[in-house]
C-alpha cells in the first residue's frame, strides 16, 4: 500500500509540473493520430496509389497471366481459328479477374476443359492490384459492394420476399446446369457447372455479371442487380435452413437416392435376412450338446 | 416311456381320460372356431413347413415393404389434395410462401412442413416404393438362377412380372403425384414417349392428358390409378402369388433326405410365424430409419412445375432409370421421315420398343427352357446356379445390359462425381451396351463350368487338405482328402442334361417330316445350352476314383491329420487328441 501511495503521490506531484499541459496534448495527438492512420478510410491512401495499384497489378500479371493472356492482356490465339490460349481481357473488368483469381481458378494449373476452384494463389492486395490493372485496360464490370449482393438493410418482409422471389429466379435460370440444390451438374465434355455450396455471395455476384467458363452472362438488364441480389439471398437461405428432411445424400436427386436404395435397404434387408436365416431352431445334436 | 399328461388332462388308468378346462385362450379359440370352423384351416396350415434359406426371404422383403406402403399410403391421402387447381401457397416453408402453385403440390408441401410426422410418412412411402421394386428383382434374380422357376411355377413367375410391371407403374404414378419440378419433368417426358407412337401417339396423348399438355386431368387420373386401380391388382396378383406358392410348396436345395415329394424344414407356428413376423418388423425399421434420417425427393426444393424450368440430375427413380439411360445414348438423329411423318426411332427404341421386349424376353424364359429340353417333370429341388451355366449366363447378360443401360441414366452424375467427360461415358455406353452383354455371357458361362469341374474334383479325389507332402524324390503333391457322404450326396443330388438328337430333315421314305424344323433349331439349341456342361461322375467313376484313392492313402497311412509342427521334436501337445482333419 505504501508503494502504491509514494507512486500516486509523485504522479500527482508531476501533473502539477509546468511541462505537464504540453506533455498530456502531445500524447492526445500520438494517440489520435495513431488512431486515424488505424481506422482511417483507405480511400485517401489508395486513391493516391492506384497508379501504383496498377503497376503492382501489371508486375503480377506478366508473371502470372501473362504466358496465356499476352502481355498487354490481348490474349493468344491458336493456330486453329476460333481457339484461344488464353482470351484477351481487355474489357472484362475487375469482377471477372476478382472471381477468376479470387476463388484460384486463375491461374489454371493445367490447360483443360475447365478450370477448377483450388486454393487462392495470391493475397487479397494482390487480388486488388490485378484487379486494378484489367480494368485499366478497357472498362469492365467493377467489383460489387457487399450492399450489392447481401439483404441486410432490409426490412423482414423485404427479405421474405426477396428469397421467395430468388428461388423462382434460381429455378428458372440456374438449375438446369446446377441443379435444384445447387449441387453442380455436367455439361459437354468433362466441363461442369460447379457446385454453388459454400460459394460467398460476392463471387456469385461476379459470376452473374461476368458470365465465367461456359456460364452465360446475366447483364443487369437480364437480371436486374435486385434480382441477383435475391438469388444470392434464396441459396444463402438454404444454406442457413436446417435439412428438415435428414442427410441430403449429396443433393443429386433420384440417382444418389437409388444407389441409397440398393446398398443399404436391400443391402441391409438381404444382411437381415441372411442373419434369420442362419438362427434357427437347432436341428442337430452336436449343436444342443455344445 | 411316461409322458406327464397331467398338466391337459387326467386320468387314473382306469377310466378314460378328461379333458382339463381350458384357459382363456383356448376357450376364445373354441369359440371363434365353433363359429367360423377355423381349426379345419388352422390344423394343417399352421403346420405348413417351409424350408430355411436365407435367399427364400427375398420375396418377403417385398411383402412387407408393399405393407409399410399401404399403411403410409393411406396416411398421406388423407392430407393429399390431387388437384391441379391453381392457389398461392402460405404455408410455413418460407421459401415458397407466395408462389402459385398446383393443389397437389401446395399440399404435399403442407404434408411436409405442417402435418404432424407428415414428412416422415412421406419419406418412409418413398423409400418403401423404392426398396418394393428392388426387393422384387432381386427376389425374381433368386428365383431365375436357382431355377425355381421350372415346372410347375412358371404361371407365377409370370405373375410375378406381371408384379414388377406394375410396381413400376404404380411408382411412377406416385412419383408424379406432387406436381413438382422434377416429377412434372417426368410426366413431360412421358407425353413425349406417348407421342413418339407412330399413327396414334398424339391421340393417346390428348387421351390421357384430356387435351394439350399438361391440361388439368393428368393429376386426378394418375391419383386414381395410384391409390385405387394399381394397388387393387397388386392385392390381387400377391395373393394369387402367395397361394399358388401354399399350392405349388417351396422350393428346397438338395440334401441328404430332401427330395421331389418332400419339403424339409420348419412349420410355419411357431418357427415361421416367428420369423417372418421379426422379418416384417426388420423391414419396417429399416425404412422407418431410411425415412427418418435420409431425405427423398425435397419437393420443396424443386419448387412446383413449370414446363419452362428444368433442373440438372433430372432423373426418374432407380427403377426406370434404364430405359432413361438407353434414350440417353441412342444417338439423337435417328429419325425418319415417311409421307411427311416424323418416326422418332431415337425415342422409340429405347422407350416404346427394349423395355416391353425385355419383358416379354423375362416372361418367356421358363417356358422356353421348357421347350428346348422337353422336361415334363415337376421340380422342386432348386439347381445351384453353376450346374445351368447357360441359363445362369443368361441371365447375367440380361443384368448386365440392364446394368450398363442404368449407369448411363445417371451418366451426367457419374461425369461430375468421376470427373469423366458425359460425352465419352456416352460413346463407351453405345459400345458396351452391345458387347458387355456377351462378354458377360461367355465369362459366366465359363465360369460356372469350371466350377462344375472343380465339384467333380472334389467328388472324384476329394477336398484339397492343405497339407503338402515331401516324397522322397523330392517330389511335392497336396493331399487330398474324401468329402464327407453328405457333401457329396448334395453334389450328386442333379439330373445329368441331356441334349437333343439332331432329327433328319427326312424320314426313311425321304418325306420332309413334319414340325422338322422348329425340331431342328430346338435340338440345336439343346445343344447351346448343355453340351458344354460337365456331367456328375457315373457310378463306376466314383468307385474306380474311391479306390485309387483307398490305395493312396495306404501309402500315405498316418498322415490322416493335419501336421501340428512338432513331428520331429519333443514339444508334441501331450494331453490333446488328434485334431482330426475337418469334415468337408
Amino acid at each position: 500500500m505504501r508503494l502504491l501511495n509514494r507512486t500516486a503521490g509523485r504522479l500527482s506531484r508531476h501533473r502539477r509540473g509546468p511541462l505537464a499541459g504540453l506533455a498530456v496534448l502531445l500524447l492526445g495527438l500520438l494517440i489520435s493520430g495513431s488512431l486515424y492512420t488505424a481506422f482511417a478510410p483507405a480511400q485517401a491512401q489508395s486513391q493516391a496509389s492506384e497508379t501504383e495499384k496498377i503497376a503492382q497489378g501489371k508486375e503480377l500479371f506478366l508473371a502470372s497471366c501473362a504466358f496465356c493472356h499476352g502481355k498487354n492482356g490481348e490474349g493468344i490465339p491458336t493456330v486453329r481459328p476460333g481457339y484461344q490460349i488464353g482470351p484477351p481481357l481487355v474489357g472484362t473488368g475487375a469482377a471477372a479477374v476478382d472471381f477468376q483469381v479470387g476463388t484460384g481458378r486463375m491461374p489454371m494449373a493445367a490447360p483443360g476443359q475447365q478450370a477448377p476452384r483450388k486454393a487462392v494463389a495470391f493475397s487479397d492486395d494482390e487480388v486488388d492490384a490485378l484487379a486494378a490493372y484489367v480494368a485499366s485496360l478497357g472498362p469492365g464490370p467493377a467489383i460489387p459492394n457487399e450492399s450489392d449482393y447481401s439483404i441486410e438493410g432490409l426490412s423482414e418482409e423485404e427479405r421474405q420476399e426477396a428469397i421467395s422471389r430468388g428461388g423462382q429466379i434460381f429455378l428458372t435460370n440456374c438449375t438446369a446446369c446446377h441443379n435444384f440444390n445447387g449441387a453442380g451438374g455436367a455439361m459437354p465434355r468433362g466441363g461442369y457447372a460447379p457446385t454453388l455450396h459454400g460459394v460467398e455471395g460476392k463471387y456469385i455476384y461476379e459470376a452473374l455479371l461476368t458470365g465465367p467458363q461456359q456460364m452465360p452472362t446475366f447483364s443487369n438488364g437480364n437480371l436486374s442487380p435486385d434480382e441477383k441480389r435475391d438469388v444470392i439471398a434464396y441459396l444463402g437461405s438454404l444454406e442457413d435452413a436446417p435439412e428438415v428432411a435428414g442427410f441430403t445424400l449429396g443433393g443429386y436427386g433420384p440417382v444418389g437416392e437409388g444407389l441409397f436404395v440398393w446398398v443399404l435397404g436391400i443391402g441391409g434387408l438381404v444382411g437381415a435376412a441372411v442373419w434369420i436365416a442362419s438362427h434357427t431352431t437347432r436341428t442337430t445334436k452336436s449343436k444342443v450338446e455344445s | 416311456m411316461s409322458v406327464d399328461t397331467s398338466k391337459v388332462a387326467t386320468s387314473n388308468r382306469t377310466n378314460a381320460a378328461t379333458a382339463s378346462k381350458p384357459g382363456p385362450a383356448g376357450s376364445l379359440a373354441t369359440w371363434a372356431d365353433d363359429r367360423l370352423g377355423l381349426a379345419t384351416a388352422m390344423k394343417k396350415n399352421l403346420r405348413k413347413v417351409f424350408p430355411d434359406h436365407w435367399s427364400f426371404m427375398l420375396g418377403e422383403i417385398a411383402l412387407w415393404s408393399f405393407v409399410v406402403l399401404l399403411l403410409t399410403g393411406v396416411f398421406l391421402t388423407l392430407w393429399f389434395n390431387p388437384s391441379m387447381g391453381h392457389i398461392t401457397y402460405e404455408g410455413s416453408y418460407d421459401q415458397l410462401r407466395g408462389i402459385g402453385m398446383s393443389e397437389s403440390m401446395a399440399s404435399t408441401v403442407h404434408i411436409s412442413f405442417d402435418v404432424r410426422g407428415g414428412l416422415l410418412m412421406r419419406q418412409m412411402h418413398h423409400w418403401a416404393a423404392a426398396i418394393f421394386i428392388a426387393s422384387m428383382m432381386v427376389h425374381l434374380l433368386r428365383v431365375a438362377f436357382t431355377g425355381a422357376y421350372r415346372k410347375p411355377r412358371e404361371l407365377n413367375w409370370v405373375i410375378g412380372c406381371v408384379l414388377l410391371l406394375l410396381g413400376t407403374l404404380e411408382g411412377f404414378t406416385g412419383y408424379s403425384l406432387p406436381d413438382d419440378l422434377l416429377s412434372g419433368t417426368g410426366v413431360r417426358a412421358a407425353d413425349g414417349f406417348l407421342k413418339a407412337t407412330p399413327v396414334v401417339g398424339a391421340y393417346m396423348s390428348f387421351f390421357l392428358f384430356g387435351g394439350e399438355f399438361p391440361g388439368e386431368s393428368i393429376i386426378p387420373r394418375l391419383y386414381i390409378i395410384h391409390v385405387l386401380l394399381i394397388p387393387g391388382i397388386l392385392l390381387a396378383l400377391i395373393a394369387a402369388h402367395m397361394l399358388l406358392l401354399v399350392y405349388h410348396k417351396h422350393t428346397q436345395w438338395p440334401g441328404p433326405g430332401r427330395t421331389e415329394q418332400n419339403v424339409v424344414g420348419f412349420p410355419m407356428l411357431p418357427v415361421y410365424a416367428a420369423k417372418a413376423g421379426g422379418f416384417f418388423f426388420m423391414v419396417f425399421g429399416v425404412i422407418a430409419l431410411m425415412g427418418g434420417l435420409m431425405s427423398i425427393n425435397p419437393v420443396w426444393k424443386f419448387g412446383p412445375y413449370d414446363p419452362t424450368k428444368v433442373t440438372a440430375g433430372s432423373q426418374p427413380d432407380w427403377y426406370m432409370g434404364w430405359p432413361d439411360g438407353l434414350l440417353r445414348i441412342i444417338p439423337s438423329h435417328w429419325e425418319s421421315v415417311i409421307f411427311g411423318y416424323t418416326i422418332s426411332w431415337n425415342v422409340m427404341l429405347p422407350i416404346l420398343i427394349v423395355p416391353p421386349l425385355m419383358l416379354v424376353v423375362l416372361i418367356l424364359l421358363p417356358f422356353l427352357e421348357g421347350w428346348i429340353t422337353g422336361d415334363k417333370r415337376d421340380h422342386h429341388l432348386l439347381q445351384r446356379p453353376r450346374n445351368a451355366p447357360t441359363r445362369t449366363a443368361v441371365m447375367v447378360a440380361l443384368m448386365t445390359f440392364y446394368g450398363l443401360a442404368w449407369a448411363a441414366g445417371g451418366n451426367d452424375i457419374i461425369a461430375i462425381k468421376l470427373h469423366l467427360s458425359i460425352n465419352q461415358i456416352t460413346y463407351f455406353m453405345r459400345v458396351a451396351i452391345f458387347l458387355g452383354p456377351v462378354l458377360a455371357f461367355w465369362i459366366t458361362r465359363r465360369w460356372c463350368i469350371s466350377l462344375q469341374r472343380h465339384d467333380n474334383e472334389k467328388l472324384l479325389h476329394g477336398y484339397e487338405t492343405g497339407i503338402i507332402t515331401r516324397s522322397p524324390e523330392g517330389q511335392y503333391s497336396e493331399r487330398h482328402l474324401p468329402i464327407s457322404a453328405t457333401s457329396a450326396y448334395t453334389l450328386t443330388a442333379r439330373d445329368r442334361d441331356e441334349v437333343l438328337a439332331l432329327p433328319s430333315e427326312t424320314d426313311s421314305a425321304g418325306v420332309t417330316a413334319p414340325n422338322s424344323r422348329s425340331e431342328r433349331l430346338r435340338a440345336r439349341l439343346s445343344s447351346w445350352m448343355y453340351s458344354n456342361n460337365v456331367q456328375k461322375p457315373t457310378r463306376a467313376e466314383l468307385e474306380e476314383a474311391h479306390h485309387h484313392a483307398e490305395h493312396e492313402a495306404e501309402l500315405q497311412a498316418g498322415l490322416d491329420h493335419p501336421a501340428d509342427g512338432h513331428q520331429f521334436d519333443d514339444h508334441r501337445l501331450r494331453d490333446a487328441d488328434d485334431v482330426p482333419l475337418r469334415d468337408h
